[in-house]
């Protein structure tokens, strides 16, 4: 699906946090939105979601404006993976993605339900896992459950807060993998994400936020040592690596 | 490992969980026909069989009718409405004080009660000094019934109640409908209430104070046929609302924003959630006085048995609270019969050791991060 982001601002109380962001992404592309804490990533990516309404400016998801598609429909086509997720009670990975499907569900699952968590979990390599419990899984294994949470809700939009936070390198490899696989298979995917480097390594395009608006947006050629200097006020180096760029700080 | 073999797997795991409400169904049949069978009166297994099958004399028939059944009924009810709520409330505000007692609610209905009694003279002083100097232990737990403002301090009880609830709900409209703001505003609010009642008691005469300690004992003596029946209309809506919420609840467990995402719009659904849930507390409170414990463990208990998931836990913790309140006033009936104990004096007895018995077995082991 293909989403218009139209002069976009929102505002926490008085303090503006995006300020006249436009964007168009294309279906099956995997945008990567960068820039320094606190310039407005996650609140972007709420913004997508409609979890914050936008206090100007308009998102069209597929030329139709968020308003005016219904909260239930609205989660059939986006999904959301929160940067982390404070679960009270332990919950099983079965019963966690199966939450996925809250959007199809009236008043108990069917048993297409079942089966449709059953084929999310074999495609995340989770099935062995299926009957314990979250909490205790691995921090890659937990952000895999998100993410087949969320494409338990049959996406075609998939927005993920810094998925990669906490996960060591291994993990954070394996995870964008998968996300790219998704993007792959036509799902347009857009993360927050702090890492320039697996942005350059993994993403279709690098948009880079700074105090609220785009301060560039392209692939990843944009990512040049002038233009990461002034986003995050660091002295870098650019390395190229079989056609990678790959971010290096001076020393100091 | 296909997919229906998981599915599978799965559904064992439900059963388990379908087999624990059904353990707990099996035990309220047994230990209603127990209930039925004990009391003061003499009146045996054999002589309630009579009730049913055959024909009865008069007495053992007006006994089993309208004393133990609405009685029985009273508890069960009672147990599932305020079991229910707690842990409703529990799910939706995050946090596993929550109960319609810490919430104030229970506080704010003896506030009502002791206002009725004290202020609006609900049972006159030489009503109320007749019954006192009637001090016979039977008497002395009924002493309320024979007030001529029963249905005053009732009523007042209810009101107040929803008062405090109109007043947490405010309150987070205007601050925010988070879990936080509303757990406090009710833990602020009760003890705004609390602080009534002493003040009500400090004011009230001998005979007066005594109808509100009374009346704050919970106490099923009060059951009748009609309260019974007003308990069960209530909670048949009540109840097919949060069957029909529990998804939602479910999704609130993973945080408001994620919910948000899922098509649920938390702040509608936990004022909802806290309103019915409130009322079914209000409505049992003031019929039969304050029950703690109930409320805030019962949920806590079937946690640890089944785990925290809202679709299969709010039945359980609802049918495990029916059980666990007749459980109680059938022991608080027969323990010193003929005197009869409040249950609302037991309830504690009996549920702390079990909880911490399974605090201590770590049955469930952290079960709420």
């Amino acid at each position: 699906m293909h989403i218009t982001l139209r002069n976009i601002t929102f505002c926490y109380e008085k303090d503006p946090v995006l300020i006249g962001i436009s964007a168009e992404i294309d279906r099956g592309e995997l945008v990567a939105m960068v820039g320094p804490n606190g310039s407005g990533k996650s609140t972007l990516i709420k913004c997508i979601n409609g979890i914050l309404t936008v206090r100007e400016g308009n998102v069209l998801i597929d030329g139709t404006s968020l308003q005016s598609i219904s909260s239930v429909e609205r989660a059939r086509k986006m999904a959301y993976v929160p940067q982390n997720e404070h679960k009270s009670v332990p919950v099983k990975v079965f019963d966690a993605v199966l939450l996925g499907r809250k959007p199809y569900i009236q008043w108990r699952p069917s048993r297409s339900d079942y089966d449709r968590t059953a084929e999310v979990l074999r495609r995340l390599d989770l099935e062995d896992v299926a009957m314990r419990e979250v909490h205790k899984l691995s921090g890659g294994q937990q952000q895999r459950v998100f993410i087949a949470r969320a494409l338990n809700q049959e996406p075609d939009i998939l927005l993920l807060d810094e998925p990669t936070a906490n996960l060591d390198l291994k993990y954070q490899m394996e995870i964008l993998k998968l996300l790219r696989d998704l993007s792959c298979d036509g799902i347009t995917v857009v993360i927050a994400l702090h890492d320039i480097n697996m942005a350059s390594l993994f993403a279709s395009r690098v948009v880079m936020l700074k105090d609220g608006s785009v301060f560039a947006s392209g692939g990843s050629e944009i990512l040049t040592a002038e233009n990461v200097e002034q986003l995050f006020g660091v002295k870098v180096s650019v390395v190229h690596e079989s056609s990678t760029r790959f971010i290096i700080p001076d020393r100091i | 490992m296909s997919e229906t073999i998981l599915v599978a797997k799965y559904r064992r795991y439900i059963r388990n969980r379908l087999l624990f409400i059904v353990l707990v169904i099996a035990g309220i049949a047994v230990t209603g026909v127990i209930a039925i069978a004990s009391g003061a009166a003499g009146i045996g297994f054999r002589e309630v069989l009579s009730v049913f099958f055959a024909e009865p004399d008069h007495a053992t028939l007006q006994i089993v009718m309208q004393i133990r059944m609405p009685r029985l009924l009273a508890a069960l009810l009672a147990g599932f409405a305020l079991s229910a709520s707690g842990a409703v409330m529990q799910s939706i505000l995050r946090n596993p004080l929550a109960s319609p007692f810490t919430l104030g609610i229970s506080g704010a209905a003896a506030f009502g009660a002791a206002f009725a009694i004290v202020v609006l003279g609900a049972g006159s002083t030489a009503d109320l000094t007749t019954a006192f100097n009637d001090t016979t232990a039977s008497n002395r737990a009924g002493l309320l019934s024979q007030l001529g403002g029963r249905y005053l301090v009732m009523v007042s009880a209810f009101l107040w109640s929803m008062t405090s609830t109109f007043f947490i709900l405010a309150i987070a409209r205007y601050r925010g409908v988070t879990p936080e703001v509303m757990v406090l505003a009710g833990i602020a609010i009760g003890s705004l209430f609390s602080a009534g009642v002493s003040a009500m008691q400090y004011l009230a005469t001998e005979a007066e104070l005594a109808a509100i300690v009374f009346w704050m004992f919970g106490d099923l003596g009060r059951a009748s046929w009609q309260e019974v029946s007003i308990l069960a209309l209530v909670m048949i809506p009540v109840w097919l609302f949060f069957t029909m919420m529990s998804w939602n609840y479910k999704a609130l467990q993973s945080g408001d924003e994620y919910a948000q995402s899922l098509g649920v719009n938390p702040f509608r659904i936990r004022l909802y959630g806290m309103l019915v849930a409130s009322l079914a507390t209000a409505v049992v409170v003031s019929f039969y006085g304050i029950i703690a414990f109930v409320g805030l463990v019962v949920p806590h208990i079937v946690r640890r048995f089944i785990g925290g998931e809202e679709t299969f836990l709010i039945p359980a913790a609802a049918l495990f609270g029916a059980l666990f309140l007749l459980l109680s006033d059938t022991v608080a009936r027969t323990l010193f019969s003929p005197v009869i104990l409040p249950v609302g004096i037991l309830t504690s007895f009996i549920g702390a050791p079990l909880f911490l018995f399974l605090l201590l077995r770590g049955l469930g082991k952290s079960y709420w991060n």
